[in-house]
């Protein structure tokens, strides 16, 4: 399909509750980036070029033919920018694990937002607050009135605050991935219908991983990764230490397995699971070799922090969505 | 007791709503059993059947949760009496697994259970559901639909 006739795609991107690592991960496309410029003009981008949101505000609505959104949706200021991308976007990606389920940021769901201000306004070993003062969303000084975002008490992913067309799981997205989608959209490639997961497949990362398995698993004890030499070769469930991949996505090229590490769900659960977790508690409960109660819950307990690892990237899209407080 | 639980009970008081996972081998018939033998129980309990007990995904109970159960009860073939062989085992991970997860979302623990309950024990059935029914008024309505609506 040519190109050379059409005009070039408005393209922006935007970082919410994030960390920056998914805007890197655009960066990371290193020399193909010239393959992008040639068929995009970024307009917005908070990390690379300087327009404002005001800026943003004053452009015609869809007109901006895609916005890679990332990050996690914590306070007002998000909100906003959110509704408003998704007004000026023809079509609004929600881009990385934050954007997709919540991600990072979606781990203090497990905690509310007074915890949160103590332990990082009061309590934290590299503060230095002795007055505990905490941000506000107005104050009056000299000059004026001042206005900061408010600090909601759950965090949520972008789904849950307007309408997504397309999903790239992650964190961050594999680069190569990125630029097959974004290439099929400048192309004007047919494209999947709006609310797919596109840059990573249906089927689990148990699919591709290079580890050796057995079909009937079962595990005697269970180990924090640093508790036991791996050896590198077998499956790390069996080995006793828990990996996401039976419950996750495959599409990131095992990315952590090949580093000796085992998965922790980044990509998301796979096309039919309800909820990110619940798939895994399956799984675990399933290779465990015990079945007097106090053994089982002698096994229990060496799964550290289920709530933590079964739904790492997935908090605010797991069915419960927050810890009761 | 269990008929001394009936009668404290006022219209007043709180009426929890249970959602049970009753096996098809062993539990549904020792629930069975129950109403054939006419025993009276708490009427608060809404039966699932499922083909064992270890058809039951952890997802099952928290969509439960989610959509307004106060209380879930999981219930299958005794130790080594598993129509399949070990369905009930595989529930009993599950069991212990999920209750650690659900209290770190602060879901009280008396609020899941899992019972075992044979195609002869209609008794036992009515009692498991009396005492949960007792123990769930105590704790009151659960919280974890309205959190959900909540979320800000």
């Amino acid at each position: 399909m040519g190109t050379e006739n059409k005009p070039k795609l408005k393209v922006a991107i935007y970082w919410a509750s994030a960390c920056g690592g998914c805007c890197v991960s655009v960066l990371d496309v290193h020399e193909k980036l010239l393959d992008v410029i040639a068929l995009a003009d970024i307009v917005f981008w908070p990390i690379a070029i300087d327009v404002k949101y005001k800026n943003v505000e004053t452009m015609p609505d869809r007109s901006i033919d895609v916005c890679l959104f990332n990050g996690a949706i914590r306070n007002s200021e998000n909100v906003e920018m959110a509704k408003m991308l998704r007004q000026k976007a023809k079509v609004l990606v929600a881009y990385g694990s934050c954007a997709h389920l919540g991600g990072i940021p979606g781990l203090a769901n497990l905690k509310t937002k007074e915890e949160v201000f103590r332990r990082v306004y009061e309590e934290s070993e590299s503060t230095a607050n002795s007055d505990k003062i905490r941000p506000q969303t107005h104050i009056k000084v000299p000059e004026g009135s001042l206005e900061l975002p408010e600090f909601y008490n759950d965090v949520r992913s972008l789904r849950q605050v307007v309408p997504v067309d397309y999903f790239l799981p992650g964190c961050p997205p594999q680069t190569e991935r990125f630029v097959e989608v974004f290439l099929a959209i400048a192309k004007g490639e047919t494209l999947p219908p709006p609310g797919s997961i596109v840059g990573a497949c249906d089927k689990a990362q148990c699919e591709s991983c290079s580890r050796t398995r057995t079909e009937n698993k079962s595990v005697k004890s269970f180990h924090r990764p640093w508790q036991i030499k791996d050896d590198g070769v077998s499956c790390f469930l069996e080995q006793g230490v828990v990996c996401m991949g039976p419950a996750t996505r495959g599409g990131c090229g095992n990315r952590c397995i090949q580093g000796n590490f085992p998965c922790t769900g980044c990509y998301g659960p796979t096309a039919e699971s309800p909820d990110p977790g619940a798939g895994m508690m399956s799984a675990i409960a399933t290779i465990m070799d015990a079945s007097d109660p106090v053994e089982v819950e002698k096994m229990v307990n060496q799964v550290h922090d289920p709530a933590g690892t079964f739904y790492r990237y997935s908090v605010p899209s797991s069915i419960l969505r927050r810890a009761l407080r | 007791m269990n008929d001394q639980i009936f009668v404290e009970k006022s219209k007043t008081e709180f009426e929890p709503t249970i959602i049970a996972f009753l096996c098809n081998w062993c539990s549904y018939t020792g629930a069975d059993l129950a109403g054939t033998s006419r025993m009276k129980y708490e009427p608060h309990v809404r039966v699932i059947r499922v083909m064992c007990s270890g058809r039951v995904e952890p997802a099952f109970v928290l969509k439960a949760f989610a959509e307004g159960a106060d209380g879930v009860l999981i219930c299958g073939c005794h130790p080594g009496d598993c129509h399949y062989h070990s369905g009930n085992y595989k529930t009993l991970r599950r069991y212990h697994l999920l209750t650690k997860y659900l209290e770190q979302m602060g879901i009280q623990k008396d609020r899941f259970q899992l019972s075992w309950v044979s195609a002869s024990e209609g008794r036992l059935f009515a009692d498991v559901v009396n005492t949960m029914t007792h123990v769930l008024r105590k704790l009151g309505p659960s919280p974890i639909r309205e959190n959900i609506r909540n979320l800000a």
